[in-house]
């Protein structure tokens, strides 16, 4: 019998309704897979009877959505009842959910089933999976200079992605506030799609920075992207930012057919210090879509170097807020053997929040102090409309962005240690959470070392479907079918 | 604008997390790092730019006016490092 994990969902699904196998089959050989992969810290909690009790649900007929037994992998933002979600921080050590936030409750609507929660970078922050309180998530990739370094898989949707690629979850939930799904997802050859802001709920979705937080599938294929995606999204009540739409039938319009279409090609994501590997891969990405039909148009964006100090203001400052519920009061870890109430907070955060935690709050918290606030606050709040602006105005002239989606690929854990170096990883991803927009990574290659390359698709705001016809139109001339080699 | 021990020790308080004096000093030159690279900003011009409020154009809509939440007080409680008679507690604020 085929081993089960080389399916993609689409593969299982129909596997399951052919009666190929069984639903139980396919959680069993996840679980086993699970399991047997726990030196890559992908899961902080594994959930095999969740798994196999949504499986026998499809297998007796009683569940018959679009993922009616398919297992999943769900990131540790996602609020799970009853099992642990922690945001990979101590401060959330032992928390259950008394409820289910509103995507993988979407997700088990249509029938799937949950692994296990997926190790992050400690509230999302981060992009190597290094500032998680369970410790790093190991890349199943490694170079193939014969060394044996352990690489990250990015971040900070790194236990998700590090899943994906090592085949211990067909599709995950990933979040993304300034590239978390995408720079993850180009690191480890997988494909990841952020949806427009408003798309997924962010009910019962731990908040990092909420004007920029959305949640999107990471799978091995665009169109198991889109069955995931189509199964997340939806209108919900609860997020005040939720956009009240209909979900579209991305997988039912998936075309590779590009005939008609324009690819901007952004002048100023040319950067000299980026490896040239990576600008020849974004170049033949170019050639890709032409041959697809569409037709590169040069465009400007002209405030792209200004994304990331935007974001660097924006994300910490509403961190700083969001963060602030984190008291020793209602939930999580408290400090005893103080005498004050705010002293008890204070000893409750320090113990509770790791370094780059402690550093986006205190961030944060001065941006937004009396007397700084105009100056660095609102001021960024500016310059993240030009940058809006920008897409806009580019958008005019085309119908989609091709960009690489990171700088470099995958590094070793505890080479990069500056923090300033750390948030360079994400000048190609963060514009378009700036914008809101919808933007994809997409497997191009293998670098020289080996290590896998993503290439970046933008979108107009709502448009997941050009983003996702552009990425299959991608995935099948790339042909990328490289895999690491089982060392776990 | 750069920060010295004692604006940090002050962010501190505001942000309620305890620091010795060793990782004050060390936050410093790192907080002072990010927020010279920020203040590029200062080179954008923004003149008549409004600060952008809602990423995607989206009404803040109005609910029925009826209660929707409440009566899950044990679901809330469940998660309190400390519980007593239905209330969250915490160490003594009063003398």
């Amino acid at each position: 019998m085929t081993d089960l994990t080389t399916l993609t969902i689409a593969g299982l699904r129909d596997g399951i309704a052919r009666r190929d196998f069984t639903a139980r089959e396919v959680a069993e050989a996840y679980n086993i897979a699970v399991a047997a992969a726990r030196m890559l810290n992908a899961y902080t909690v594994e959930t095999p009877e969740d798994a196999l009790a949504a499986a026998d649900a499809a297998d007796a007929g009683q569940a018959t959505g679009s993922l009616a037994g398919i297992p999943l992998g769900i990131k540790d933002l996602f609020a799970t009842s009853g099992v642990e979600t922690t945001a990979g921080s101590r401060i959330l050590t032992g928390f259950k959910p008394r409820y289910e936030s509103t995507v993988t409750a979407n997700l088990r609507r249509a029938g799937a089933g949950m692994l296990g929660k997926l190790n992050m970078d400690e509230f999302a922050m981060g992009s190597s999976n290094e500032t998680s309180a369970y410790g790093p998530v190991i890349s199943p990739w490694k170079r193939n200079d014969g060394g044996n370094a352990a690489l990250t898989p990015g971040g900070s949707s790194g236990g998700s992605a590090a899943a994906v690629a090592a085949r211990i979850a067909p599709g995950v939930t990933g979040t993304d506030t300034g590239g978390s799904i995408r720079q993850p997802a180009a690191f480890t050859g997988i494909c990841g799609i952020k949806p427009t802001y408003g798309r997924c709920s962010r009910w019962g979705i731990v908040s990092f920075a909420s004007s920029l937080d959305q949640a999107g599938p990471m799978a091995r294929d665009v169109r198991d992207c889109a069955i995931l995606l189509e199964a997340m999204a939806g209108f919900d009540p609860k997020d005040s930012t939720s956009l009240d739409l209909p979900v579209p039938q991305w997988e039912a319009h998936l075309s590779s057919d590009l005939k008609g279409k324009r690819v901007g090609i952004p002048r100023e994501y040319r950067i000299d210090s980026v490896p040239a590997e990576i600008n020849a891969l974004w170049d033949q990405g170019i050639q890709w879509l032409r041959d697809a039909g569409a037709e590169p148009v040069e465009i400007s964006l002209p405030h792209t170097k200004y994304a990331l100090p935007t974001y660097y203001i924006i994300a910490p400052a509403e961190a700083s807020s969001n963060l602030a519920r984190y008291d020793g009061v209602r939930y999580g870890l408290r400090e005893e053997g103080v005498k004050t109430l705010d002293d008890m907070y204070a000893a409750t955060r320090a113990a509770g929040f790791g370094a780059e935690v402690k550093r986006r709050i205190m961030i944060g918290t001065y941006v937004l102090s009396a007397g700084f606030y105009d100056a660095y606050f609102t001021k960024a709040q500016r310059v993240r409309s030009l940058i809006k602006q920008d897409f806009a105005r580019a958008f005019e002239a085309c119908d989609l962005i091709l960009t690489p989606t990171a700088p470099s690929a995958a590094f070793g854990i505890g080479e990069t240690t500056d923090p300033l170096a750390m948030y360079l990883n994400d000048v190609f991803a963060v514009p378009a959470s700036l914008a809101g927009l919808p933007a994809m990574s997409v497997p191009g290659g293998l670098d020289g070392q080996g290590l896998p390359l993503g290439l970046h698709i933008i979108g107009r705001e709502l448009d997941e479907q050009t983003v996702l016809n552009a990425g299959l139109a991608i995935e099948e001339r790339a042909g990328f079918a490289a895999r690491p080699e089982k060392w776990w | 604008m750069s920060v010295d021990t004692k604006q940090v020790r002050h962010i501190a308080k505001l942000a309620r997390i305890a620091m010795s004096d060793e990782e004050v000093e060390a936050m410093v030159p790192e907080l002072n790092n990010i927020l010279s690279w920020v203040e590029q900003l200062g080179e954008v011009n923004t003149d008549g730019v409004e600060p952008l409020t809602a990423v995607i154009d989206n009404k803040l809509r109005l609910r029925e006016d009826k209660v929707t939440d409440g009566d899950c007080r044990d679901d809330i409680l469940a998660n309190a490092p400390g519980a007593q008679h239905g209330f969250f507690a915490v160490p003594k604020v009063i003398e």
